[in-house]
């Protein structure tokens, strides 16, 4: 075998989600009652288009979680030897452009180098001029035609691109009816999009759409990588944060005295630390612990992978608070209800009413908490890195773009690329979540009056 | 109501100590003094008798939570947990890792943090409810939609970005203000005034939605049609009636974060180089002075529950049929 998969933490977790999501989507599917609120958020155009959006990000996040290691190439006879560098089936779909690293920063869509470098010509010469790039554009013999080569690519590019989104519209376009969802909005964001892929498609094989960083890497490769840890920061985070306070604020809505008193000292406590110093200080002592436990990676990856892991858990561990108050309060309301005093007048116990009875009504909360948290989470994710407590220095995510960024902006021409890209697919993503959330919560939200 | 006050109080004592234990734990007892020492005298010139020089130096030499070889009461408190926590109590929080007073540092440096913290909040406070009463006004118009969608557009920025640009365009591009430093009385005016408008602008957009939300809520209520049929104008019913009627729902919200304030803003500080509490706090968390980390987690949290029972205060205030007991 020429290559072994290579399983990180957060790559079980994220499939686990995904499985736990597909199983909960099956169960929807077979109860009308549960159907209806998603029924609302499917005929809402923004949301279907946001959903879009999200989808895309999704795709590109989950390809990029099926981690593998290569096998090297054999020098002796043996056993296989893998490659410690961990790679995934994303960065195999994209591979030009992985590797194609130029020396330095380069500006989207150059020819030539960022910096002046000397040379000497055939002729013995010492110059000092702009070398052309190693890959971009490299195929242009004149550096003039670049003008007339991008738009000709783009154009191409744009047209495959909106030819095969019209296909797309036209295989879809029954489906659409069914659901009763809003033709025109998500037909017309289709063909956008497929027509921008297109163009990124025919650009990014060719140039540097987004230009290179410090050390040459494609910003438009590391923009997409990051796209996975902004993924796992949202979701993942969920994993700890809705046992955690599903369990803690029903019981203490259901049974209060002791218990009630319990869980609201922890979580008291827990919420009159401010957030950043909570997570500061796990941060720094989960560093410790990976400093000192180096025998426990075999590979960078895993190591990064673990802390990303760590961070997920800490900010769930100090985010469930809000959720586990929202609950309690619920549940409080709930526990008088004539349906909860007929369960127990029967003599139902106390976890079947609340599995039973109690759990299936504060769902709705969870859910609107649950979306509307991603955002949130995303751009934490980005302070978090800026202050040093977010994922490790070596992981690609959109704190450690902006974080390694930043500093150029003090550069004469100004480097700009690599942090617009950064905020840029941050602010898609994040907007995007949000619409999508604020849909989600005026379907599920039974306080709006609806006939 | 004082014995309300009184049991308010005595209530913090206990989660103050959680707080205390929380934080003790996550750095002393995942992280041994022995870590620390190590950490802090650099990698080269480690000897076991220079770290147990450090630890004595700095108090590490006792036991972490509970003292066998002592006698009577001792055994509590002749321990690193009673010697680092007891004092914060008393608001004495004892030195920093590179011989400071703790204390007198988060004296000198509250004044930078609350020149930027309390206009922002301020100023802020009166931007975010007047365009979300201009939102309200024009409820269900064009207006009111453009403004929701520039509202989450806004809050879908990092807030990094108002940051970086904010300190870009204004400092860098029409050379109004410098792009970062501090200076006491009113030279300062000049330091401040960028950061407090990228504060202002980066929580426009959610909290002027969230003031919004509150608003329509009780517009749609009983009193607000009396107050149309008898005759009074919408914005006569909107700035006296609906804006007293939301301040409970605002109060709780808003009271919480005033002694806060104090603490500054970590980003913000750090970035425009404002010598305030917030960039002591981030210098710390680099250079891992777990004495202070620990000196701000207990002033946060003693702040956040002071402005737990303000609000409640702010309650009978605002709210006459609020009692206290």
């Amino acid at each position: 075998m020429n290559f072994v998969p290579a399983i990180l933490w957060s790559d079980a977790l994220v499939f686990l989600l995904l499985v736990a999501a597909s199983a909960i989507a099956w169960y929807v599917r077979q109860h009308e009652h549960l159907l209806l609120p998603w029924r609302r958020v499917a005929q809402n155009a923004t949301a279907m288009v946001s959903l879009l959006v999200l989808s895309l990000f999704l795709i590109v996040g989950l390809l990029d979680s099926l981690h593998y290691r290569a096998a090297l190439p054999q020098k002796n006879s043996g056993a296989t030897v893998y490659s410690p560098e961990v790679l995934s089936v994303f960065d195999k779909l994209v591979e030009p452009l992985r590797t194609h690293t130029e020396k330095t920063y380069s500006a989207p869509l150059a020819v030539m180098l960022y910096a002046k470098e000397t040379s000497t010509d055939a002729q013995g010469n010492v110059q000092r001029d702009y070398p052309r790039l190693r890959y971009g554009g490299a195929r242009l013999t004149d550096v003039g035609q670049r003008d007339g080569d991008v738009a000709w690519r783009g154009l191409v590019g744009g047209l495959v691109g909106l030819l095969a989104g019209g296909l797309v519209v036209l295989g879809f376009r029954g489906r659409l009816t069914h659901f009763n969802m809003p033709h025109r909005p998500l037909l017309i964001a289709t063909l956008i999009i497929s027509t921008l892929l297109g163009i990124t498609f025919s650009l990014a094989t060719v140039y540097h759409l987004l230009g290179t960083d410090k050390v040459g890497q494609d910003v438009l490769y590391l923009a997409l990588k990051s796209i996975r840890t902004g993924l796992i920061i949202g979701t993942v985070t969920t994993l700890v944060t809705l046992p955690l306070a599903l369990l803690f604020g029903i019981a203490a809505g259901y049974f209060r005295g002791w218990i009630d008193d319990v869980i609201q000292y922890i979580y008291t406590v827990l919420s009159s630390i401010p957030s950043v110093l909570l997570i500061a200080a796990a941060v720094l002592m989960m560093q410790v612990i990976i400093d000192t436990h180096p025998q426990w990676f075999d590979t960078a990856a895993s190591r990064a992978d673990l802390r990303l892991v760590f961070l997920c858990l800490i900010l769930g561990v100090t985010s469930w608070t809000g959720l586990c108050r929202l609950l309690r309060g619920e549940t409080l309301k709930l526990r008088e209800m004539e349906y909860i005093q007929a369960a127990q007048a029967f003599g139902v116990s106390s976890l079947r009413i609340l599995a039973r009875h109690i759990m299936p009504n504060v769902m709705h909360i969870v859910l609107i908490s649950l979306v509307m948290d991603f955002s949130a989470l995303v751009l934490a994710e980005a302070v978090l890195s800026y202050v040093g407590v977010g994922v490790d220095p070596s992981m690609n995510s959109f704190g450690t773009m902006i974080n390694a960024a930043r500093l150029e902006m003090g550069r004469d021409p100004m480097v700009w690329w690599a942090l617009s890209a950064a905020f840029g697919f941050m602010l898609v993503l994040v907007l995007a979540a949000n619409l999508f959330a604020d849909a989600v919560r005026d379907a599920f939200d039974p306080r709006l009056n609806r006939t | 109501m004082i014995a309300y006050l009184l049991r308010r109080i005595f209530y913090a004592i206990p989660i103050l100590i959680g707080v205390n234990l929380l934080t003790f734990t996550l750095f002393f007892v995942v992280n041994t003094p022995d870590d620390m020492a190590r950490m802090q005298l650099g990698i080269k010139r480690v000897t076991p008798v220079a770290i147990e020089h450090w630890k004595q130096q700095h108090g590490y030499d006792k036991p972490l939570m509970f003292n066998r070889a002592a006698s009577g009461p001792n055994k509590m408190t002749d321990t690193i947990f009673w010697q680092k926590s007891a004092g914060m109590f008393v608001l004495d929080f004892g030195y920093s890792d590179d011989g400071r007073n703790i204390s007198r540092e988060i004296q000198t440096r509250m004044g930078p943090s609350l020149a930027i913290a309390l206009p922002t909040f301020l100023v802020g406070l009166l931007v975010y409810i007047s365009f979300a009463l201009l939102m309200t006004l024009f409820r269900a118009t064009a207006l009111d939609m453009a403004g929701v969608m520039l509202c989450v557009l806004l809050m879908s920025v990092s807030g990094l970005f108002y940051i970086i640009g904010g300190q870009f365009v204004m400092s860098k591009l029409w050379h109004l203000v410098p792009i970062s430093g501090y200076d006491g009385g009113i030279n300062s005016f000049k330091f401040v005034v960028v950061p407090i408008v990228i504060g202002i602008a980066g929580s426009v957009g959610s909290s002027s939605r969230w003031y919004r939300t509150i608003f329509l809520e009780e517009i749609n209520k009983d009193y607000v049609r009396t107050a149309r049929a008898k005759g009074l104008s919408e914005l006569h019913v909107l700035f006296t009636h609906v804006l007293k009627n939301a301040m409970i729902p605002i109060l709780t919200g808003v009271v919480v974060i005033i002694p806060l304030l104090f603490m500054g803003s970590l980003l913000t500080e750090s970035f425009f180089g404002i010598p305030g509490l917030g960039s002591y706090t981030i210098d710390a968390i680099n250079a891992q002075d777990f004495s202070v980390v620990r000196a701000m987690v207990f002033l946060g949290s003693l702040l956040y529950i002071v402005g737990l029972i303000l609000t409640d205060v702010s309650y009978t205030i605002v709210d006459p049929r609020v009692r206290l007991s």
